[in-house]
Parts: C-alpha cells; sequence; structure tokens
C-alpha cells in the first residue's frame, strides 16, 4: 500500500478568508518525481504541488538553476513537466486529475550555451 | 480547418464585452480562451472595483466576471466557447492555429477580436530566478483562484494599486506582509490601499528596490537597498528581510505577439506597457477586419477593457455586414465613456500615450 503525505497536502490551505469559501473538494491523488501526494479537485497541478511544499518545477535551460512557477497563468514556461509521459506541460493551467504522474524534467530539456 | 464568421481571443473583461455586442449585432461568435475558466483577470479579484457606475465599480472583480458571463447566456446558438484553447498563431490569410487537449486545430475567420490582454513584467536584480519569486498576479491566482497560500512571510516589491491591493488581500488569506517595497519617492498607488495596509502595520518603503535574493532551490531572504532622487544606490544602506515569497508587482505589458506575428504594424509606447497595434479611429488594426481590445492595446484596467471591448464587438460586427440595431448611438455612448474614464490626473500617463501612438482621446 502507498502512503500518501496527508498532513503536508494541507500545510498551504486558507483555512478562514472574510469574502472567498474554498468548498472542501474531493481529494485527488498523483504522484510527483514517484512520490505520493494528494491534490484537491478543481487544484492545477502547479497549485497542489505547492500545497505539498514542492517550489523548484525546472530548472532555466542554459545555466540549470533551480526555478519555481512565476506567472500562474501560462505565459512564462517556467512550470514545465512531464504530465501522464508527455513533456512540456504547463502545470500552472492544467488542472490535477486522479492518478496523475507528474515529473520535472529538470535538465532533459537543455540548450548549450 | 474551421471556418467561422468572427473569432475573439481572450475571455476576459474585453473579450467577454465585445463577444456580447456583436451577438447583439447578430454575428455568430466563437470565443476562445486559454484558461480553464473564462473571466481574465477578474476572477481573482475580491476587491471592489473603482472606475465608472456603468462599468460596475463598487462591484468586486469576481463577480463582474459573473455577470458578464451571465450576459451571454441569451445567445447560446450563435457562441460557441472553448475554454482550455491556446491560439498559438495567427497568420496573415486570417488562419489562427489553437492548442488545445494536446491537438492543433486551425481556424478560418471573416474578422477576429485580439483581446488576450498582458503579462507581467519582472525585475533584474541578483538570484532574481530562486523560487519563491513570484508575479503578483501569480500570487492572487493561487490565493483567490486555488486557495492556497503562496507564502508564510512576503515581502511585495512595488506600491502601484496591484502592489497594494495584492499585499491587503494576502493579509486577509492570513499571510504575513513584511513590507511593500518602492523604488519612487512616492507610493504609486491609490492613497486609500496604502492607509489600509499602514493602518494594519505593514511598512511601505519609498526609495528602496530588492538588491539581490538569497536561497537555492528556494527563497530565504532578501536584501534590500535605498535609492536616492535620480535612482542610484545608496552606499551602505541595504537592509535584510526573511522571507519564502517575493512578489514583483512592476507593471504589465500586452500580450502582443499574435498581432506581431500576423504582420499587423505595431508601436511601441512606454507610457502603455510595450509594444501595441496601430488603430484607427475604429479600433480596425493595419490589418482589415482585425481589432485589437483591452490590455493589449495598452495597459489601462477593466473599466476601460470593457467598453473598449463592446467597440469593437460593434465595429467588427459592422464590417461583417451585421451592425448593431442602434449602431450610431452604441459608438457615440462608448466613446463618450473612455473619454469620461480617462480624464483626470490618473489618466495623464494612458492621455499621454495614446496621444503618442496618434490615436484620438
Ligand atoms: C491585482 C489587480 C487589481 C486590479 N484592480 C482593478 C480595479 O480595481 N479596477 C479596474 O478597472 N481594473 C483593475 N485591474 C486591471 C484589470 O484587471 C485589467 O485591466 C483587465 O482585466 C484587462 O482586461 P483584458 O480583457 O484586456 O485582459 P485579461 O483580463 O488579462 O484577459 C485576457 C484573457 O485572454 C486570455 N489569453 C491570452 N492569450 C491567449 C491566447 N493566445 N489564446 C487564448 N486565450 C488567451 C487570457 O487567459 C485571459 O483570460 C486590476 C488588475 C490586477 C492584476
Ligand atoms: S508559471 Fe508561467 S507558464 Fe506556468
Amino acid at each position: 500500500m502507498i502512503e500518501y503525505y496527508l498532513e503536508s497536502g494541507e500545510e498551504m490551505r486558507i483555512e478562514e478568508h472574510p469574502i472567498l469559501s474554498f468548498k472542501k473538494q474531493n481529494q485527488l491523488h498523483f504522484t510527483f518525481n514517484g512520490r505520493p501526494m494528494i491534490g484537491i479537485e478543481g487544484d492545477t497541478i502547479a497549485a497542489a504541488l505547492h500545497d505539498n511544499g514542492i517550489m523548484h518545477y525546472s530548472n532555466s535551460l542554459k545555466s540549470h538553476r533551480p526555478r519555481g512557477f512565476y506567472c500562474a497563468i501560462g505565459n512564462c514556461g517556467s512550470c514545465n513537466m512531464k504530465v501522464n509521459g508527455v513533456e512540456n506541460i504547463k502545470t500552472c493551467m492544467t488542472l490535477l486529475a486522479e492518478g496523475m504522474v507528474v515529473e520535472s524534467e529538470l535538465d532533459e530539456v537543455t540548450i548549450d550555451a | 480547418m474551421r471556418e467561422r464568421d468572427l473569432i475573439i481571443v481572450g475571455g476576459g473583461p474585453a473579450g467577454l464585452s465585445a463577444a456580447k455586442v456583436a451577438l447583439e449585432s447578430g454575428c455568430s461568435v466563437t470565443l476562445i480562451e486559454r484558461a480553464n475558466d473564462l473571466g481574465g483577470q477578474l476572477v481573482k479579484q475580491t476587491h471592489k472595483f473603482f472606475g465608472s457606475k456603468s462599468e460596475y465599480a463598487k462591484t468586486r472583480g469576481i463577480d463582474i466576471a459573473t455577470i458578464l458571463i451571465h450576459d451571454l447566456e441569451p445567445y447560446q446558438d450563435r457562441l460557441e466557447i472553448l475554454t482550455n484553447a491556446t491560439v498559438v498563431a495567427m497568420y496573415p490569410d486570417y488562419v489562427l492555429s489553437v492548442y488545445s487537449g494536446h491537438d492543433y486545430i486551425k481556424f478560418k475567420a471573416n474578422a477576429i477580436i485580439i483581446a488576450t490582454g498582458a503579462s507581467e513584467k519582472f525585475l533584474v536584480f541578483e538570484n532574481n530566478d530562486i523560487p519563491g519569486i513570484y508575479g503578483a498576479g501569480a500570487i492572487q491566482t493561487l490565493m483567490n483562484q486555488y486557495g492556497i497560500m503562496p507564502g508564510r512571510d512576503v515581502v511585495m516589491v512595488g506600491s502601484g494599486n496591484i502592489g497594494l491591493i495584492v499585499s491587503y488581500q494576502l493579509i486577509q488569506a492570513g499571510v504575513n506582509v513584511k513590507a511593500v517595497l518602492e523604488a519612487a519617492d512616492h507610493i504609486g498607488g491609490y492613497l486609500v490601499h496604502a492607509s489600509k495596509l499602514v493602518r494594519l502595520g505593514v511598512p511601505i518603503l519609498t526609495n528602496t528596490t530588492v538588491k539581490r535574493a538569497h536561497g537555492t532551490t528556494k527563497l530565504e531572504k532578501v536584501d534590500t537597498i535605498q535609492l536616492d532622487n535620480h535612482w542610484k544606490e545608496i552606499e551602505g544602506s541595504e537592509e535584510t528581510i526573511e522571507c519564502d515569497a517575493l512578489c514583483i508587482s512592476v507593471g504589465l505589458s500586452p500580450l502582443h505577439q499574435l498581432l506581431s506575428m500576423a504582420g499587423v504594424e505595431m508601436i511601441y509606447i512606454n507610457e502603455l506597457g510595450g509594444m501595441i497595434p496601430k488603430k484607427d479611429e475604429d479600433y480596425e488594426t493595419s490589418m482589415p477586419h482585425v481589432y485589437a481590445c483591452g490590455d493589449v492595446t495598452g495597459i489601462e484596467e477593466a473599466s476601460s477593457a470593457m467598453v473598449e471591448g463592446k467597440i469593437a464587438g460593434l465595429m467588427a460586427a459592422a464590417s461583417l455586414g451585421k451592425p448593431h440595431p442602434e449602431f450610431d448611438s452604441r459608438k457615440e455612448e462608448y466613446f463618450h465613456q473612455l473619454t469620461n474614464l480617462r480624464q483626470g490626473p490618473c489618466g495623464i500617463k494612458i492621455r499621454k500615450g495614446l496621444e503618442q501612438a496618434g490615436e484620438m482621446i
């Protein structure tokens, strides 16, 4: 049986808000670089990863420095990952689904200086 | 190839407003939006809007989005909406290439309205690429759309309205805002927004910018430095603030790439945020039957984006031989609204930019 990172998965959720209410949706199970994680229905992959404490999303193409997400609306590409085997998916725009296999590409994609 | 009458790219306030007027005029409309939901920047704005009454001032951004989407409901039979669909290319023969569900679909249109909005500007400083450094829009998206805090302790760079509003929203979400940095010698945004923060004990540091960030795989702290009134760094004035997120809010620039790619004549206007399409008084670009509206034609605000959208919808419909039944009175009304919105001291920069672009105000 796989053990899920339940505690970490709830860490960054906003509990109380004066204007917005965030309904508790169904939990979704996925893996990131082989690690089982939990997100919530309606999350983008990037949002769910952030809630699981993941900040390092990709490496810059030339100097291979760690990058997080930056724009969260599909403009910059710094959140690109391999999702269910498909490369260069913008995780900030793609909704999480049950059983997704998410992998960081890190140095697989590169531009040589 | 899918052939369509009118295609609108972008489902923010500008695109939604354009769709409504074009539908009222009798056109068939295809609206293409890359995000999962319509509404553009509005869907993450929990604050009540400023601007004019007819453009929903005093209503929260999220609620304006709902109203604009609801307004399209009576026209379902002539309206096709594609979400999760990104227009990745636009060609001079009116062909658009759309990426959706891992596939590329080609569309051809008789008329096109570009309402793609804007992207955030970045700032140059040492280690500005460490994870934990985000655009203000990203922070809003994470927090207000997905209910997730970007970090525990945030430093905001930029005291324009967006920087001030997002700082306040961070506090509402339970995040600690350690400081707002502003390179100029005065606060950029409205004082109502700034005083709310000051009352909550957030220091707004003018003549101050971020010098460098520290951390490897995630942000740990930032060094700030003071600037003199010529924007020169003052030696020995560095200070360190511990934080796990840095929010960059130093302005937006128009998402002009599709227009540039199709060969539309462009012009660089600093006051309007960067490259914008040249357009005539009917909002038509140098490419016949191609219109542009909203932030992509120059950074303003949602209220003017909505009015510009209505103008583009009105004009595009007329160019397709389907003039709105109240064409003349609508045209007069919309241009009058735009002029009003751009009046006063807050519109100075926009008026200056439009003048340079050779547009009438
Ligand atoms: C924090 C903040 C506070 C603000 N407060 C106010 C306020 O109080 N009052 C006010 O009037 N204004 C305010 N604004 C400004 C206002 O939100 C924007 O000016 C307005 O949203 C611009 O509208 P738009 O339709 O041009 O662009 P957007 O709202 O950015 O919409 C553009 C849409 O196009 C889509 N798109 C882009 N490229 C493509 C593509 N290639 N294919 C498919 N779709 C694409 C995007 O996903 C987006 O949905 C605020 C902005 C921010 C960020
Ligand atoms: S964070 Fe910029 S594209 Fe995803």
